[in-house]
Order: structure tokens, then sequence, then C-alpha cells
């Protein structure tokens, strides 16, 4: 019957409850667009770390994230393949540079450069060219969200870095850059070639451990040998680029700042709601103690009231949500809202814990009623 | 044979406010409640009617004095047992007859029983019984705002029946009726009180002022400035009103 009540109290007042729905909705669909926001940034951060084999990276001492990489001497690399558990080291370039356009005008981009036979860090979700078609003259891979920024319209169009011809060979689909400069594949000798740098010179050194060793160990022994670089396990290196561009920068506290003020919004609609129909039910209330109710009973009643609210707020909310996610994901913006099953069931934990604070005040309020209120209408 | 009260009190005093401005509302009142009569509390507006009721009801506990209600001591009970020992025990009928507005007769007979925790399978069957019982057998399914105040009171009745209490209380049953709801109301009452037409007899204390109500009464308590100063009782063998014409129904259902 608690369930029955605190449903009739609801749908009593239909104005009341449309007002509390859409702050529950507005709650949500804020939280869901930050937190989305805030996780498409962290997939996009750490897309290249993750997609890339090495289990630990060797880098420049003080290297922040993967885009800003300085040279380090391939000395490394021979160090590293004699420290015992070490499979291999596949050397990787990554830098930014300008793309000159083909009708004039540069673009800033990240410029990827690993060889396809060493495994490394290759384009994924190729959807037009292949990764072998990097192995051609002048080839480069771009995303097709891209194209425009770079000034070319397909695979074939060509271009320049560093005054050195580029061919784009391949296009992927989704491998977006946090810093919206657009990441450009090509073969570790060709991003050599365009860089100017020397046979020498590597940016990242991929490790890949033996099987059985353990990533820690071989770390640590690794950094023991290689004083004048830095070395991580690619957990590591994922948080530091993660640390760098979204607490650093400042764009993920403002990301979750967004979300929290969205909670703090949808709770102080709801719990006004519920806190104002609470009193107009006090009679009632009274009435259920004078009966002999438990105050747990009656907060019962103020809780389902919450939870129900909670239920139908959330699936308005979700619905809304990924209605907003849809039509950003077809508009292929440079920031993408990303959904998952976590997500989903963190918004909703989120959304009861709104309503069971929002009841708070309400069930304060009953807390105090007195029973004798009955006989004083 | 003369029942055990359910319902003792003993010398209650209750003091209202705090201070220089706490006002005595009840001096040292003592009365019994025994079931199978329908008592009468009696006064005018400011005697202590309501307090009295409330504290008999364990809503207000006394200042001094003891309350006993089916043989639980109700001192030093806290809000929480005084609260359980009410649901348990006593049945309460207001004046505005407080239902809620958003269920239906049935559903507000059935939270009554939700309250006290009855969820088998039996309580739909208890919620229509007591609403057969008050004759709202055919308006279960409606809402108050639906109902007239002489239903409405009926539907109270039927609530304040169906957990089978000890003690039933009303306060005012008849003040928000007409005299043909309130005659209806008091006659169910007194069958309440007298056991007719169900399985259990009842001690039944209604406060009023309508003087319409003395007929049906077995006992009237005279209650003035926080004292009971009267108290009148039915002679034996002078059958009540309700009593007569259920007598003069018997007879006339034996003609036919």
């Amino acid at each position: 019957m608690t369930l029955t009540l605190a449903f009739r109290n609801l749908f009593h007042d239909r104005v009341r409850l449309a007002v509390t729905l859409v702050g529950i909705l507005f709650a949500i669909v804020l939280i869901a667009v930050q937190l989305g926001l805030y996780l498409g940034a962290n997939q996009i951060i750490t897309a290249t770390i993750d997609h890339a084999k090495g289990d630990v990276w060797i880098m420049a001492y003080g290297n922040k994230n993967f885009e800003e990489a300085q040279p380090i001497n391939q000395r490394a690399r021979f160090v590293a393949l004699s420290t015992p558990g070490v499979a291999g080291v596949v050397p990787m370039i990554t830098t930014f540079i300008d793309w000159k356009k083909p009708d004039g005008g540069t673009a800033n981009i990240v410029l990827v450069g690993a060889d396809a036979e060493d495994g490394g860090l290759q384009p994924w979700n190729i959807v037009e060219g292949s990764a072998d078609a990097l192995g051609t003259r002048d080839a480069v891979i771009i995303d097709k969200t891209y194209l425009e920024d770079l000034g070319v319209k397909g695979v074939g169009d060509t271009a320049q870095i560093n005054g050195n011809r580029v061919r784009v060979a391949g296009l992927t689909d989704g491998i977006r850059s946090f810093t919206t400069t657009p990441f450009v594949f090509t073969t570790l000798s060709r991003a050599r070639s365009l860089l100017s740098l020397g046979p020498d010179q590597m940016m990242y050194g991929l490790v890949s451990v033996d099987p059985g060793a353990n990533v820690d160990a071989v770390s640590k022994a690794l950094q023991q040998r290689l004083p004048d670089v830095q070395v991580m396990t690619k957990e590591e290196f994922r948080n530091r680029s993660l640390n760098h561009w979204m607490l650093a920068t400042g764009a993920g506290v403002a990301l979750i700042g967004g979300a929290i003020l969205g909670l703090i919004v949808g709770t102080v609609i709801v719990a006004q709601t519920l806190y104002s129909s609470t009193k107009d039910h006090l009679n009632e209330f009274a009435t259920l103690r004078a009966l002999g109710s438990s105050a747990g009973y009656i907060h019962k009643v103020i809780l389902s009231q919450a939870a129900l609210s909670a239920a139908l707020g959330y699936a308005l909310g979700m619905a809304i949500a990924l209605l907003i996610i849809f039509v950003t994901e077809s508009m292929a913006l440079p920031l993408p809202i990303v959904m998952t099953p976590g997500l989903a069931a963190l918004l909703f934990g989120l959304t009861l814990f709104m309503c069971a604070i929002s009841a708070i005040a309400a069930i304060s309020k009953v807390t105090r009623i007195d029973p004798a209120m009955v006989f004083a209408r | 044979m003369t029942q055990r009260p359910v319902l003792v009190a003993t010398n209650i005093v209750k003091d209202l406010g705090h201070g220089a401005g706490a006002v005595r509302a009840l001096k040292g009142v003592s009365l019994e409640l025994r079931p199978g009569e329908l008592t009468l509390l009696m006064g005018p507006s400011g005697s202590g009617k309501t307090t009295l009721l409330s504290i008999l009801g364990c809503i207000l506990t006394p200042t001094e004095g003891m309350l006993t209600v089916a043989e639980h001591e109700t001192n030093g009970l806290n809000a929480e047992e005084l609260a359980d020992l009410r649901r348990r025990h006593v049945g309460f009928i207001f004046q505005s007859y407080n239902l809620f507005p958003t269920l239906t007769a049935e559903e507000n007979v059935r939270l009554a029983l939700d309250v006290r925790g009855d969820r088998g399978p039996g309580v739909l069957s208890r919620a229509q019984r007591a609403l057969q019982q008050v004759g709202l057998g055919h308006r279960m399914k409606s809402y108050p705002g639906n109902m007239s105040g002489g239903e409405q009171q009926r539907v109270a009745v039927a609530r304040a029946i169906a957990g089978k209490p000890s003690v039933i209380l009303a306060d005012e049953p008849t003040a928000a009726l007409d005299s043909e709801n309130g005659n209806a109301v008091m006659e169910l009452l007194s069958e309440i009180a007298s056991g007719s037409g169900s399985d259990a007899q009842h001690a039944v204390l209604a406060v009023t002022h309508d003087p319409r109500t003395m007929k049906y009464a077995d006992r009237i308590l005279k209650i003035e400035d926080g004292r009971i100063v009267g108290e009148e009782r039915r002679p034996e063998g002078v059958d009540t009103i309700h009593q007569i014409a259920r007598g003069k129904k018997r007879k006339t259902d034996a003609k036919s």
C-alpha cells in the first residue's frame, strides 16, 4: 500500500509532478551530457595509447602526454632489448607539425610514424584503403572527420608536410584528437624523413614484455638501466596523459563541474517539490500516524514517492540524452558524447541518490508531525 | 455479566504548554471502558474532551496518572511504542473523516490494515467485509470525493473496525453530518459496541456535543473544566433507541 499511496500522491497533482519530472529530466540530461563528454574525452585521449602494442613506454624525460613527445636516441632501444623480460622494442615517432593544404593555408597535425611490420601503433577503423597502403610512396592515412580541416576531399588527394609531398592513401573513422589536432599516420622512415630526423632518433620505444614477465618489474629494471629517459607502464602513461589533458588543462574539471551543477540543480528542484507535496499531505500523514503507523512506514511512503519520481525522471532524461547523443554522433563532432552501460547505471544511481537526498527535508517535516493535529481540524 | 475493562485511565492529569502559559487541561480523570458499551463523553468546548480522547488513544501522554490499554501499561512508552499500541488496539473515527482522497473506500480500509502489518491474502476480503458491515458494499471502488459526508464517515467507521481493535475512539463523529446521516452513524457505533452483526463486542467512546446522540448511549460521561462531573448509565432493562429499533425489526421479520 505504501507504493500505491506514493503513486497516488504523486499523480494527484499533475502540475507538480510535471515540475518534478522536468527538474529531474534537466538534471539527468545535463549530467549525462557532461559525463558523456568526459568519457568521450577520456576515450580519445587514451585511444592511441590503448591501441599501441607496448606494455612499457620509453620516452623523453618529463613527457606529459602522447602528442607532445620529444626525440630520444635509439640507443635506449638497444639497451632495453638487452634487458631481461623484454621481448621487443618498437620505435615510434609522434609530434605536432604543420600540414599545408593543397588550396593554401595550414593546419596543425599530430604526425604518427610507426612501421606496420614492427607492430607498434597502426591506424584502426580504416573505412577506405588499408594499412598496407602506407607502404606506397608518400602515403599517409587520416581520419575522415578532419577531411575539411585538412583541405582534402579523400583518398588520392595530396598535401605537404615540412615541404614534402604526402598523399592520402586511406581514411579512418572515429580516430579523433582531444586537442582537435588531426592524427596523420605514416611509416616510421617516412615520418623521420618528413621531420628531418636521423635514423637514430625516435620519440617512443614501445616495449613488449616476454609472456609471463611482470610488467612493473620490467619497467623498473628499464628505468634503472635508462636513467636519462622516462620509462612508464602503459597504465602509468595512460593516467599521465589523462591527468594532463583533463586536470592540468582544467577541461575535465569543467565537465565534472557541469555534472555536479546538474546534480545540485536537480536535487534542489526535487527537494522543493517533494517538500511541498509532503506539506500538502501533512494531515494525511498525521492520520497515518494516529492510526498507529510507525515513522518508518511514513518514511517509506515519502521515499517511494522519491523513487517513483526518480524512475520516471530517469526514463525521460535518458531518452532525451540518448537522442542528443544520436544527433551529435551523426554530426561527427570533434568531441564525442559517450554513453556506456556503466554510465547509464551510474546515472540511475545518481538519480536515486538525488531523490533520496531530496526526501530528507520532507522526512524531517513528517518526523516532527504531531498526530494530535488530526483532532484540530 | 460485566466484562473486564479494556481501557483503564486512573487520575489522568494533563498540562498543556510550558511555564507561565501552562494550562492544566485535565485534572485527575479516571474512567474505564468495557466491551459492549457505547460511552459518550459530553461537555462544553474547552472542557478537555479532545485532550482526554488523545490521551486515551495513546496520541498524547499524560503528565500524571496511569493509562492501561488492553492490559498494557502506557507509562514510559516512547512514541513508536505508543504507535504500536494504537495500531494493535485502538480504532479512530475523526470528525472530518480524514480519509485519503486519492484512495478508494476499499483502499482506505486496506491502508489501515497495511499500517498494522496485515498484508496476507485475506486482507482484501477483510476490508470488503468491514465495508459491507457499514452498508457500503456497493461503494467499495468509490473515491471519498464522490461520496456523501455520511458515506465517508461510514468508510471511516469501516476503517476503524477492520483491524478488530479493543477500543474505538470517535471524535465528534456526527458533527459534520445532517441528522439522518448522524443517526445512521450512531446506530452503527451502537451496533459495533454491542457486537451485533459481527463476531465481537467493542468498547466505543464517542466525544460529542450533539444531544441527538444521547439516545444511542449505554453510558454518558460529563466533563467540565478538566474533570468528570457526572455519569449517567442507561438503567438495566431499558433499551437504547437502537436496541428498540432492532427489536421491532426482529418482530416484523418474525411475522413476515
